[in-house]
C-alpha cells in the first residue's frame, strides 16, 4: 500500500499491469498525467494528430499484438472525438482501455470548460465505464478496467477521471487477484453440448466452417485449434471480414470469405449445407443476406463467448457459449475420444468445385503495359510481392477494403486489421500506426481509398515524429467507390457526392511531411512501384491510380439470398424497390 | 412502404445489479438503444450495504425478443442476475398508486365506496379531496383509476411494478 498521487497512481499501475505504449493527445485537464508520463522509462506514449486516430492506433496495436490498446486523451472535445474509434472497438470486439481527463469534481455538472458527460456519452459505445470520484479507488479501478476489457467478449472501457482526483493522493496497492466482483464470463465450454456438437459435425454429409474474429480474439492457439479441427473433419471453411488469417488461405479447404461479397463457393455451400459450424462469429447482415433464405437445409452450432450472440438473428440448434479456443479443443478432444472418423465428403466437394469453376473473383483487364490497373490487380500484385515476408495489413473502409478481403492471402491470425461491424472510414491508417509501433521491424501496409484516407491523414505527421516505415498503398479510383457502386445498383447512376473531387497531390503530401512520395498510372509500372514501395526505408505512400469505375463483385445485393448473387457488371440492373433500398 | 412492428407477450423480470452511479442509465439506455418495450420499470436498494439494487422491469416482445432482452442485460458489467418471473411461475405482483380525487357531494361519497370495495387507504382528505393509497396488480389499480375518472380524478402517481417469485426460494 503506497500513498500517491493520482496521476502517479495511473502510470504506476500502467507499468504493473504491463502497458508499454499509451497513445494519447495532451490537454488541461489531464495535464498531471501527462506529467507523470514526462521521460517515463518504460512507457512510451504515441502523440497523435488526432483523438479519433488514438483510438484506432489503439486498436491497430491490439489486432496485431493480442494486447489492449491504451488510449490517453482529455476531456470534452479529446473524449468526444474517441466515441468513434470506441464504438468501433465495441463492435469488433477489441480490447481496449481509455483514459479520459474530467473537469474537476467540484465543477461536474456546471457546463465547465471542456467539460462533456464522457460516461453518459460512452456508456452505449463501450463494454464498461467508470467515472472515478476518489483517488484511493482509481488504483483498483485501472486493475479492474484491464480485467473487464480482456475478458470475456472484449471490448473498449472508459475510465473518466476528474483533475482533482489526479492530484489528490491516495493509497495504491497491487491487487492479489485482479478480477471484477462479480463479472464472470463463461469461458469453458459446457461438456454436453459438446458432446452433442461433435456427434453432429461427424455425421454431417455436407458440413461447413463459419468462423469469424472470435477466433482470433481466443488468440493463435486457437487458429492453430481451428486448423487442426478441420483437417480430421476434412470439412470446407469460410470466415467473415474479421476471421480472416485464422485459416490459411492457401489450403484447399478454404473456400474464401462469405457474405455480401463473399465468393461464390462460400455463400452457396452455406446456403446447401446441412451443418454450420459457427465459431466466433455473429450470423451479422453482411453475412447472411436475406435471413428467411438463409442456409435453409443447416442445422446450426453456434460457438460464442458472448451468450446475447447467441439465437440473436438465426436460431440454432445447439448453442456452446465459451472461448472459441477451448471450445475447439474441447471439439477435438471428443472427436477423439469418441473415436469419430471423418465421413466421405466426396460429393459434397464435387458439389463446392463446381461451384468454384465460376471463379468468382476473377475480373476483365487489358494485360499490355500502357493499361490502366484494374485495383484487384493491384491488390494481388501487393500480395505477390509481400509474399514470405509477413506482411501487417490494414485497410480503411469501401471497395478497396472488400478487394483487399477477396484478393489478398492471409496465413496467420493478427495480420489482417480492418474495420467491420461499424465500417469506419479513417481507421486503416491510424491502426497501420498502432501495428507499426508493436512491430517496428514489421512491414506494415494500409491499403486505403482516397477517400478513406483523408478522414485520418494528418496522422502523416505521427508518422514522421516516431519514424515509423509505414507504407500507404491507396487504391486511387478518385470515387467514394462503394456509395458509387451503390447509386449504380440502386438509384439509376445518380452519383450524388460520391466523387472525390479536389484531390491533393499525394506525392506532394508526401514531400511535405518528410515522406516518399510514388505514383503509379499504369499496369507496366505496377510491380516496380509496389517493389519501390517496400524496399524504400522509412514512410511511403503509394498513389495508385485504378480503374475509375471498376466495381466489388461478387455482391449480394442488399436483400437478397446467397443464391442472388451478382457476379459481374451486367447483373447489374440499377434499379431497387423499396424493401431492398431500406436495407443497409 | 410501411414499417411494421412486432407484439408479443408481457413478462416481469427481476434484475441484480451493483448498485453504482448510471446503471439505470445503462439498463434503460440498452432498452431504447436497441427498440425493446418497457411497460413499468422500478428501483430501490436491497442490501444492508447499499451495495446492491433490485430492477424490476415488465416489458413484452416475441419469445425470441424475451430471450434476447435477458442475454443482453445478463452480459453488461454491473448486472449480477436476471430472472424472468413470468417465465419461472407463480409470483406476487404490486404496485401502489396515489389518487387524488376532487369534488363535493354525490360524487365525493360514491369515491368512498369505491375506494372501500377497492381497499385503497384514504391518506389524506379536505373538504373537497381525497388522495387514496391503493395497492395491488396493475389491473385492479388500472381498474380502480378508470372508476375514479367518473368520480372526480385529478391526478394519478403509480410506483410501477415490484414482484418476487412465490415459494420458500430465493432467486
Amino acid at each position: 500500500m503506497k500513498e500517491m498521487s493520482g496521476a502517479d497512481m495511473v502510470v504506476q499501475a500502467l507499468v504493473d499491469l504491463g502497458v508499454d505504449t499509451v497513445f494519447g493527445y495532451p490537454g488541461g485537464a489531464v495535464l498531471p498525467i501527462y506529467d507523470a508520463l514526462f521521460n517515463h522509462p518504460s512507457i512510451k506514449h504515441v502523440l497523435v494528430r488526432h483523438e479519433q486516430a488514438a483510438t484506432h492506433a489503439a486498436e491497430g496495436y491490439a489486432r496485431s499484438t493480442g494486447k489492449p490498446g491504451v488510449v490517453l486523451v482529455t476531456s470534452g472535445p479529446g473524449a468526444t472525438n474517441a466515441v468513434t474509434g470506441i464504438t468501433d472497438a465495441l463492435l469488433d470486439s477489441i480490447p481496449m482501455v481509455v483514459l479520459t481527463g474530467q473537469v474537476p469534481t467540484t465543477l461536474i455538472g456546471t457546463d465547465a470548460f471542456q467539460e462533456c458527460d464522457t460516461v453518459g456519452i460512452t456508456r452505449h459505445c463501450t463494454k464498461h465505464n467508470y467515472l472515478v470520484m476518489d483517488p484511493d479507488r482509481l488504483g483498483a479501478v485501472i486493475h479492474e478496467a484491464f480485467y473487464i476489457a480482456t475478458h470475456g467478449r472484449p471490448g473498449p472501457v472508459v475510465i473518466d477521471i476528474p483533475k482533482n482526483v489526479q492530484v489528490a493522493t491516495g493509497s495504491y496497492s497491487v491487487p492479489e487477484k485482479i478480477e471484477h466482483q462479480s463479472y464472470r464470463p463463461q469461458v469453458e465450454p459446457d461438456a454436453g453440448a459438446i458432446a452433442q456438437a461433435i456427434d453432429m459435425i461427424a455425421a454431417a454429409e455436407r458440413p461447413i466452417f463459419y468462423t469469424g474474429g472470435g477466433v482470433i480474439n481466443a488468440g493463435p492457439d486457437a487458429s492453430a485449434a481451428l486448423r487442426q479441427l478441420v483437417s480430421l473433419t476434412g470439412a470446407p471453411i469460410t470466415s467473415t471480414l474479421m476471421g480472416l488469417g485464422a485459416f490459411p488461405s492457401d489450403d484447399p479447404k478454404w473456400l474464401g470469405m462469405l457474405g455480401m461479397h463473399g465468393t461464390y463457393e462460400s455463400n452457396m455451400a452455406m446456403n446447401r449445407a446441412d451443418l454450420i459450424i459457427a465459431v466466433g462469429a455473429r450470423f451479422d447482415d453482411r453475412v447472411t443476406g436475406r435471413l428467411d433464405a438463409f442456409a435453409p437445409e443447416a442445422k446450426k452450432i453456434h460457438i460464442d463467448i458472448d451468450r446475447s450472440s447467441i439465437n440473436k438473428i438465426v436460431p440454432v440448434d445447439i448453442a456452446v457459449v465459451g472461448d472459441a479456443g477451448r471450445a475447439l479443443d474441447a471439439l477435438i478432444a471428443a472427436w477423439a475420444d469418441k473415436g469419430h472418423k471423418a465421413r466421405d465428403l466426396g460429393e459434397w466437394w464435387r458439389r463446392i468445385d463446381g461451384w468454384r469453376a465460376t471463379r468468382c473473383l476473377d475480373f476483365p483487364e487489358k494485360k499490355d503495359a500502357g493499361a490502366e490497373i484494374m485495383p484487384q490487380r493491384a491488390v494481388k500484385a501487393l500480395f505477390d510481392a509481400t509474399r514470405g515476408r509477413d506482411p501487417i495489413i490494414t485497410t480503411e473502409v469501401g471497395q478497396h477494403q472488400m478487394w483487399a478481403a477477396q484478393h489478398f492471402g492471409f496465413a496467420a491470425p493478427n495480420r489482417w486489421l480492418t474495420s467491420g461491424g461499424l465500417g469506419t472510414m479513417g481507421y486503416g491508417f491510424p491502426a497501420a500506426v498502432g501495428a507499426q509501433i508493436a512491430h517496428p521491424n514489421r512491414l506494415v501496409v494500409c491499403i486505403a481509398g482516397e477517400a478513406s484516407l483523408q478522414m485520418n491523414i494528418q496522422e502523416m505527421g505521427t508518422v514522421s515524429q516516431y519514424r515509423l516505415p509505414v507504407k500507404i498503398f491507396i487504391l486511387n479510383n478518385e470515387w467514394m467507390g462503394m456509395v458509387r457502386q451503390w447509386q449504380e445498383l440502386t438509384y439509376e447512376s445518380r452519383y450524388s457526392n460520391s466523387y472525390s473531387d479536389s484531390l491533393p497531390d499525394f506525392v506532394k503530401l508526401a514531400a511535405a511531411y518528410g515522406w516518399t512520395g510514388l505514383r503509379i498510372d499504369t499496369l507496366g509500372e505496377l510491380e516496380d512501384g509496389i517493389r519501390q514501395m517496400i524496399e524504400t526505408p522509412g514512410p511511403v505512400i503509394v498513389d495508385c491510380r485504378v480503374a475509375k469505375l471498376a466495381n466489388c463483385f461478387p455482391m449480394i445485393p442488399s436483400g437478397a439470398a446467397h443464391t442472388d448473387m451478382i457476379l459481374q457488371p451486367s447483373d447489374v440492373t440499377g434499379k431497387m424497390d423499396d424493401e431492398a433500398k431500406a436495407l443497409v | 412502404m410501411k414499417i411494421t412492428t412486432e407484439t408479443g407477450e408481457r413478462h416481469v423480470l427481476a434484475v441484480t445489479v451493483d448498485n453504482e452511479a448510471g446503471i439505470l442509465a445503462k439498463i434503460t439506455g440498452l432498452f431504447s438503444a436497441r427498440g425493446y418495450n418497457i411497460e413499468s420499470l422500478t428501483v430501490a436498494d436491497i442490501s444492508a450495504d447499499h451495495a446492491l439494487s433490485r430492477i424490476t422491469i415488465v416489458t413484452s416482445g416475441p419469445p425470441a425478443v424475451i430471450d434476447q432482452i435477458i442475454a443482453q442485460l445478463d452480459r453488461l458489467v454491473p448486472v449480477h442476475q436476471v430472472t424472468d418471473l413470468t417465465d419461472q411461475g407463480a409470483h406476487v405482483e404490486r404496485e401502489i398508486a396515489l389518487v387524488k380525487v376532487a369534488g363535493t357531494g354525490e360524487k365525493r361519497i360514491e369515491a368512498l365506496r369505491l375506494a372501500d370495495v377497492f381497499r385503497a387507504k384514504v391518506v389524506d382528505t379536505t373538504l373537497s379531496s381525497f388522495i387514496f393509497e391503493i395497492t395491488g396488480n396493475s389491473d385492479k389499480v388500472d381498474r380502480f383509476i378508470a372508476l375514479m375518472r367518473e368520480c372526480g380524478l385529478v391526478e394519478v402517481g403509480r410506483t410501477g411494478i415490484v414482484a418476487i417469485a412465490r415459494g420458500p426460494e430465493a432467486l
